[in-house]
């Protein structure tokens, strides 16, 4: 089963290689893990998609690490997450149109054309991504990459509307 | 402003942290900071081997309750290192280790005597530094400190570049501890301590299983009050051995894989198991899904991360072993402590019918056993006891009546044979006043005994109980008992060491005993060489084995109480 991590760490130097080895020596999969930088200086949010049957183990091992400040389970319906892929498809069949179409139909955007082949970069959820995969697959895909996912938990409507009213 | 050298603001700020004994061997990249220290207050050991400067910290951290120090240099002295490092993350003990580095102009271009120390240590360290920067140097190690000894405790590595040592920088005390993601639960939430007293108050089997938890958290005194009010028995982990007196009437002794029939038995038994300080060790709990079928658990911890790690808890727990139990006294309040007689007569007829045995006949060969017994006789039990791991290590669990806390040290989870001799000088180092008794055997002493001396020179006189049966002891047993007496690899040839021979070429006395009438002179005579490291070799019966036991990966319902049980 897969689970989205949010983990705000210090940005330390060899702070990932803690997280990564820590998951790797505890049995935990990493799925997808994306690092950049937060809002707040010195703070870095790792978003880690990780396989494990249950996340306390995980959550609680990371919680160890002198650099994790914070971890936060991501689920699909209280959060947002996103993903980048850029796709470099072959037009060499002559069919450069209907590869622009599909790409239309998912807001993607074409970052590169050439003789033989056309790059798109698509952004979204997961499931989108892997949806146009598959359209374009057809044609002949010569490339492909992605960012992995990053996250952020929705607003809590709830303790909004709670604060309002008082 | 005047300028010091990150080699002298490094040993500035061990004294700052109140470190009075150290213990290392130098080498290129430590250089620096070995100069310092030749003015510092601070006492440094010289080990023989980095590895046995890492167990020595350790057995001064045991001994004192404070946090152990090891200095070695960058490279193989790092990478030496590692087994005590890893040692001391398993059994969770307060170390800071410093270790130099190549200049950071050379990291990362394999110089000499480089390896990636920080890396290498990531796994076996509860945290780890690499300063690149002298003005850092007096928070790192400040941090280092409070990190090593707080929460649960464990060993932390400070990575120190030569150019680092050698930089001129301006002195300043270390300021407020900055660790956003570093706040261990040391206060017990109310709500669960009312859950688990509730729990408790129904009980009719309760068990008390303890262990090193209550040592790092120095509760012993409170455990015992909690015994006394609620009148539960006890048992006591390899690593939790003292924390209640073995005298005590509700103390059963340590469970498990070689546990006292009655302590495995009790626990397989009970209907509300009270876990505090333990995480659930498979030497504990052999098959964990047959451990303690019936019992409802409440597990305290100060590591949330062994709550429900290998058994759920009905009622966990997250806070210091100390601040758990005083809370439970308090919640309990005045209640009578229940007379429970039914469940204490089971388990004192389990005592007598089921104790441990072995049979030492007067003209036979000696039995390990049997020098635990009289060693424990002839110090009153007043000594500090220290050991490898295997037999020995079993044998001395089991046999000695350990009264206090901080009285037995061994190397519990990461079972690192050779760690009786080294930490046993870290402990009389620390304790000079103390008698400190290692008990270890021959295959445990043949990998570190050079320490002893680093022991004769700087005037350390710990005495060795050398439990001498020519082999790998424990791992011959399972040969014997699973792999149908093939003895692979084990047997480290009779009479192939001169002990004796040995202890005298390394400065300490040697003494030998061969026969049972020859065992209490041969301690006695120890007890009276305190001049110097003694080491007493015993020539013990090559066949006994260890009991009780349950084989590996068995249920703990199955206790075999010697070899006609097999």
């Amino acid at each position: 089963m897969q689970h989205t991590l949010s983990v705000l760490v210090e940005d330390k130097a060899g702070v990932l290689a803690r997280v990564s080895s820590l998951l790797a020596r505890r049995g935990f999969n990493i799925h997808s893990l994306a690092v950049g930088p937060t809002a707040e200086a010195g703070m870095s949010r790792m978003t880690i998609v990780v396989e494990a049957p249950e996340l306390e183990q995980v959550k609680k091992q990371l919680h160890k690490l002198i650099n994790v400040v914070k971890i936060t389970e991501l689920d699909r319906e209280r959060s947002v997450e996103r993903e980048i892929m850029l796709v470099r498809i072959s037009t060499t069949s002559g069919a450069r149109s209907d590869v622009l179409e599909i790409g239309a139909i998912f807001k993607a955007t074409v970052i590169d054309v050439g003789q033989s082949s056309i790059t798109f970069q698509v952004t979204g959820t997961p499931a989108k991504l892997s949806d146009f995969f598959e359209l374009v697959r057809a044609y002949g895909v010569i490339d492909m990459a992605k960012s992995g996912r990053i996250a952020l938990s929705r607003e809590n409507k709830a303790r909004k509307l709670k604060a309002v009213g008082q | 402003m005047p300028t010091i050298s990150g080699a002298q603001a490094l040993i500035k700020a061990l004294e700052f942290e109140g470190v009075d004994v150290m213990f290392g061997l130098p080498g290129g990249a430590i250089l620096p900071a070995y100069d310092p220290l030749y003015d510092s207050p601070i006492n440094h050991i010289l080990a023989r081997h980095e590895q046995g400067a890492g167990h020595m910290a350790s057995g001064y951290a045991w001994a004192t309750g404070r946090v152990g120090v090891c200095m070695v240099t960058s490279g193989p002295g790092a990478t030496n290192l590692v087994t005590a490092l890893a040692d001391a993350l398993m059994d969770s003990v307060p170390m800071v280790a410093i270790t130099g580095q190549v200049a950071t102009t050379s990291v990362g271009n394999d110089a000499f005597q480089e390896a990636y120390t920080t890396g290498i240590t990531m796994p076996c360290t509860k945290h780890n530094y690499f300063v690149t920067d002298a003005n850092d140097l007096a928070n790192v190690i400040h941090e280092a400190f409070y990190i090593a000894r707080s929460g649960r405790p464990g060993p932390v590595l400070v990575d120190v570049p030569k150019d680092v040592l050698n930089a001129q920088i301006e002195w300043k005390d270390p300021t407020a501890l900055d660790l956003p993601g570093y706040k261990p639960t040391v206060t017990p939430h109310p709500r669960r301590i009312k859950e688990a007293i509730r729990l408790i108050e129904q009980a009719e089997r309760p068990v008390l299983y303890v262990g090193g938890g209550i040592i790092k958290a120095e509760a012993s005194d409170e455990l015992r009050q909690l015994v006394s009010a609620m009148n539960i028995p006890v048992v006591t982990t390899l690593m939790g051995r003292g924390v209640v007196a073995d005298s005590h009437p509700l103390t059963l002794g340590m469970p498990g894989m070689h546990g006292t029939y009655t302590a495995t038995t009790a626990i397989q038994k009970s209907d509300v198991l009270i876990a505090l300080g333990v995480r659930f060790d498979d030497r504990v709990t052999g098959d964990p899904d047959f451990f303690a079928p019936e019992a409802m658990v409440i597990h305290a911890d100060v590591d949330p991360a062994e709550i429900g790690k290998v058994r759920e808890a009905e009622v966990p727990i997250v806070g210091d072993a100390k601040a758990v139990i005083e809370a439970l006294i308090e919640e309990w309040g005045d209640r009578p402590a229940p007379e429970r007689a039914t469940w204490l007569e089971q388990l004192h007829r389990w005592q007598r019918e089921k104790g441990l045995k072995y049979d030492q006949q007067p003209d036979g060969k000696i039995k390990p056993q049997f020098v635990i017994e009289e060693l424990h006789r002839i110090t009153g039990g007043n000594a500090i006891v220290v050991s490898g791991v295997g037999q020995h290590q079993m044998w001395a669990s089991l046999h000695w009546g350990f009264e206090k806390p901080r009285t037995w040290i061994n190397s519990g989870g990461l079972g690192t044979m050779g760690y009786a001799v080294p930490a046993a000088v870290g402990a009389k180092a620390g304790m000079p006043d103390e008698l400190v008794w290692a008990i270890d055997g021959d295959g445990c002493f043949q990998m570190t005994s050079q320490e002893l001396i680093t022991a004769a020179v700087d005037g350390i006189p710990v005495k060795i109980a050398l439990i001498n049966n020519s082999q790998h002891g424990m791992v011959t047993q399972w040969q014997r008992l699973f792999y149908g007496g093939r003895l692979s690899a084990s047997q480290l040839g009779v009479g192939a060491v001169d002990y004796v021979m040995l202890a005298e070429a390394m400065g300490c006395a040697g003494i030998r005993a061969e026969t049972p009438g020859e065992v209490a002179p041969a301690i006695e005579k120890a007890m009276s060489i305190n001049d110097r490291p003694v080491v007493v070799e015993f020539v013990v019966d090559r066949d006994e084995m260890v009991f009780p036991m349950v084989p590996a990966g068995g249920s703990n319902d199955i206790v075999l109480l010697g070899p006609e049980d097999l």
